[in-house]
């Protein structure tokens, strides 16, 4: 794609939301590290995911469509891809998280932790 | 007759993420398209056990900007939590939500707001339909949180797919 001038606005917009998406993602990756166990994580990165992504995603669609001076909103797809795909990935890590606490509730003789899920 | 309105909107769906991959508009595309997508959808037919009969759209629309703007808030609230002092840390946990909807795909839509609202993440329904286990990262006033679950996404999507 042939670079094109963009005036200042687009510029300072794009810019902004680029970098409160990667602040959003950042916080989200620090929460991995900060919080204590794995169900308390699961929470963190989707700062990334959600708000995070949609800013990245609106500057993203912003400069293409200045650049090819009609609306480009392809971008559109990435998110509806994002939102229907990772609960998939949360559940599982989820569920596995409950089966590994139980197990290892029952190799030590324990009572089921945290009652969490009956099947 | 009952099939149908379900088919067409599935294959529009088809249609419109075809012509958003292809970026085009030209009449080649547009016809390949079609083709393509009315192939799958009758293709994909006898997959389905059920079909989406989905209604009230400025239900949908209202709902999509509900969840929109819980979203963006609830980021907020999380990062505050994980910038926060580490006592905040502690407060999640399990909690137990009665739900009422039965449709499938309204279940589905429910699973996707909650993950994309930053502090709950749905762990599991029980086998009858009847419990949903969410986890939730602030979880101070679980009443709170089932009047919000239950009154701003499961009553219209009850309203949207049943």
């Amino acid at each position: 794609m042939i670079p094109v001038d963009l005036p200042l606005w687009a510029d300072v917009l794009a810019s902004l939301l680029l970098v409160s998406g990667g602040l959003l993602t950042l916080i989200g990756s620090l929460g991995l590290f900060r919080l204590p166990d794995l169900f308390a994580r699961i929470h963190a990165p989707t700062l990334g995911n959600t708000l995070g992504l949609a800013c990245v995603l609106l500057a993203s669609i912003l400069i293409a469509s200045m650049q090819a001076h009609r609306l480009v909103f392809q971008e559109l797809l990435i998110w509806l891809l994002v939102v229907v795909t990772s609960p998939l990935t949360a559940m599982l890590i989820i569920r596995a998280g409950i089966y590994r606490d139980r197990k290892s509730a029952r190799r030590k003789g324990m009572d089921r932790p945290d009652e969490a899920v009956d099947h | 007759m009952k099939r149908w309105p379900s088919l067409s909107l599935f294959t529009v769906a088809l249609f419109a993420i075809w012509l958003l991959l292809n970026d085009s508009l030209a009449p080649g595309q547009v016809l390949l398209g079609l083709v393509m997508t009315i192939t799958v959808s009758l293709a994909t037919a006898a997959m389905l056990r059920s079909r989406a009969r989905p209604h009230h759209l400025l239900v949908a629309i209202r709902l999509f900007f509900v969840v929109f703007i819980d979203s963006v808030r609830s980021n907020i609230a999380v990062a505050r939590i994980i910038l926060g002092p580490a006592k905040g840390h502690f407060n999640s946990g399990f909690m137990k939500i009665p739900i009422d909807m039965r449709d499938s795909y309204g279940l589905t839509v429910l699973a996707c707001i909650l993950t994309a609202i930053p502090g709950t993440v749905w762990a599991g329904l029980s086998a009858d339909g009847e419990l949903l286990t969410i986890h939730v990262l602030d979880l101070h006033d679980e009443e709170a949180w089932i009047q919000t679950i239950k009154y701003r996404y499961e009553r219209p999507l009850m309203e949207i797919f049943e």
